[in-house]
């Protein structure tokens, strides 16, 4: 559980910076034995995907865009253009030792069903999102009176995919909901560092960019 | 636009083509009556002769033989000048040195199908118990028995297992029979603009095609060899109508339009006014020269029985149970005869399951026909495929 375990390189978490990968995918690699069998949902361009077969996982993927699906078949990934929402229903129970869903959360028409989703077809999976309780967040709503923008979501109210945000301490409560046991939990800073572990909840709900969440199903 | 002909009048090469239904220009298996093929229908054919292509090196280890399975119309010869018309192999924009099937580094086999006309046994064939041709006396043949067919070849070859079967259409059909009957033969599968059952439109297309053939008086029941005569009319009306199905609204308007062939102004007459009416007739009767119409029956015939579910107890997942073959399939937006949404279901039912697939949808206003056209993105795909499969088989790479 400590976070000391992990190799984490210390640049942030945009792509262009130095380093192969992101620190987010290198934090869900580090979270899933070898030879498992994984599920991306919503997989992009397939770079975690590449990062967890370079490490001997199975991994598929499931895609919305053509244009990403068709990327990742290019590089001779295991990926098909589906829909979180819609497409999870036809995975049998158990087909999975991890279902990953990275960043997509929040995107997904209903995040509850999709995460019940994710726990009848993998008998774990990790979750990451974007921690709307971010101070960054909070103080453009209440300062600047307008909805928040940031590096890693620069799209305005009107055109962003994102349409079911939450913070980490929503997330925690809705997991209690549907009985879903958190195993591990990670929030990363803006710059993809995790924040310490023996700090107090709202302070990762408040300096938290990002949360990362490996779960099981509850008793 | 190339000169056009008229299709009153082809230039039928009937008897080269006879010849060849019977002394095919490539190898040929022979089998004996000691090995029939059972077929569906409950017949077995016996003796019979499967024609085939090999293009490449099987290597050592007989791991790195790649089946392609041809579509409707298609033939062996997929890499080679065809030994009717002259022109160049079907597939030669995919298959051959440094392309995505690369035959310096895999063992391309491809085979005639049972039923077809290129070789091997069917109606077309000389039926040994008259020494005249099977016309319709020929038993109906399924993908099924077109894919038995095939394992004996294979068997013959010496090859335990297929590293790769790949086909489109009618092909892409006979790939997926052989992962629902043999998936421990088939180490990869590539599946293209296809689907696990023909539908009602398309069965009812084909309806339309043996009709025009059989509504041809030189047709004379089938046996139109007997009496030197050939129904290239009702083959060709057979092929203009399939020949739409495979292209798309888009396409032809895009290489057409309304445009006139060769004149400013309509003849307010039945010729072919239009660029599109003399393409179609060029392609019907430029058809006609190298198929057998008798074959088109049986071809088409097998393509509307094809359903693998309704083999399966009606649930297509079940037909690919416990399955360990690597999938790709691949679908085109613009065709609408084997439409995305067939795919698919294929897709969902090999998730279900838990099979390792791929599937990618290409974008081209092409239509059906796109899998044999210069596609870059796809051909991109098959390559990435190939590699990635190749490296889990232990295929040593390029170079």
């Amino acid at each position: 559980m400590a976070l000391q375990e992990q190799m984490l390189p210390l640049p942030g978490i945009a792509p262009d910076r130095t380093g192969k990968y992101r620190t987010d995918h290198l934090l869900v690699a580090g979270m899933i034995e070898s030879g498992s069998k994984v599920l991306d949902v919503g997989c992009g361009d397939g770079e975690l995907l590449q990062l967890l077969e370079s490490r001997g996982i199975d991994g598929r993927g499931i895609e919305l865009s053509r244009a990403g699906v068709n990327g990742c078949v290019a590089k001779g990934l295991a990926v098909v253009q589906g829909d979180a929402d819609t497409d999870l229903v036809n995975y049998p129970d158990d087909a999975f030792d991890y279902v990953i869903l990275s960043q997509t959360l929040q995107a997904t028409r209903q995040p509850k069903v999709v995460l019940e989703n994710l726990l009848r077809i993998g008998r774990r999976a990790i979750v990451s999102f974007p921690n709307f309780g971010f101070w960054k967040m909070r103080l453009q709503l209440l300062v600047g009176g307008h909805m928040p923008r940031t590096e890693n979501l620069p799209a305005t109210w009107y055109d962003t995919a994102n349409i079911h945000f939450c913070t980490i301490k929503d997330f925690v409560e809705l997991c209690d909901a549907i009985n879903v046991k958190m195993e591990r939990a990670v929030a990363l800073d803006l710059y993809g560092r995790p924040v310490p572990l023996n700090l107090p909840w709202w302070v990762w709900n408040m300096f938290g960019e990002q949360g990362v969440f490996l779960l099981s199903r509850g008793k | 636009m190339t000169e056009l002909k008229s299709i009153v009048s082809p230039a039928i090469q009937i008897d080269d083509r006879l010849h060849e239904a019977d002394n095919p220009s490539s190898k040929v298996a022979k089998f004996g009556v000691d090995q029939p093929l059972k077929l569906d229908c409950g017949v077995d054919l016996a003796p019979f002769q499967i024609a085939y292509q090999t293009y490449g090196e099987l290597n050592a280890e007989r791991s790195n033989a790649i089946l392609v399975c041809h579509a409707l119309t298609g033939d062996q010869h997929v890499f080679n000048t065809h030994p009717i018309t002259g022109k160049p192999g079907w597939w030669d924009t995919m298959v051959g040195p440094g392309l995505p099937l690369d035959t310096s580094q895999y063992f391309i086999i491809c085979s005639n199908v049972i039923g077809g006309c290129m070789g091997s046994t069917g109606p077309a064939s000389t039926n040994p118990a008259t020494g005249k041709p099977w016309g319709l006396d020929f038993p109906i043949i399924t993908i099924p028995d077109m894919v038995r067919a095939q394992t004996l070849l294979i068997d013959r070859l010496g090859i335990e297992t297929l590293f790769c079967v790949v086909g489109g259409s009618m092909g892409g059909m006979q790939v997926l029979q052989w992962t629902a009957a043999y998936p421990d033969r088939v180490f990869s599968a590539l599946p293209i603009a296809c689907s696990t059952r023909h539908s009602a439109q398309n069965i009812a297309f084909h309806e339309l095609g043996r009709q025009a053939i059989m509504a041809d008086p030189d047709w004379r029941g089938g046996r139109y060899v007997d009496h030197n005569a050939h129904p290239h009319r009702g083959l060709a009306v057979a092929r203009m109508a399939g020949h739409i199905t495979y292209l798309s609204d888009a396409a032809l308007h895009r290489k057409f339009g309304r445009r006139m062939q060769d004149r400013e102004l309509p003849t307010f007459s039945f010729d072919a006014d239009f660029q599109v009416e003399s393409y179609l007739r060029y392609q019907g009767s430029s058809f006609v020269e190298r198929f057998d119409a008798n074959s088109y029956l049986y071809l088409t015939r097998a393509m509307d029985y094809f359903d693998i579910a309704a083999d399966h107890g009606g649930k297509l997942a079940k037909a690919f149970t416990g399955i360990k073959t690597r999938f790709c399939v691949v679908s085109f937006t613009s065709d609408w005869l084997f439409p995305t949404s067939e795919s698919r279901a294929l897709v969902h039912a090999l998730n279900a399951s838990s099979a390792r697939v791929s599937f990618a949808e290409i974008e081209t206003d092409r239509g059906h026909d796109a899998f044999l056209l210069d596609v870059p993105e796809f051909f991109d795909i098959t390559r990435a495929f190939l590699q990635s499969a190749g490296k889990a088989r232990g295929l040593k790479a390029d170079g």
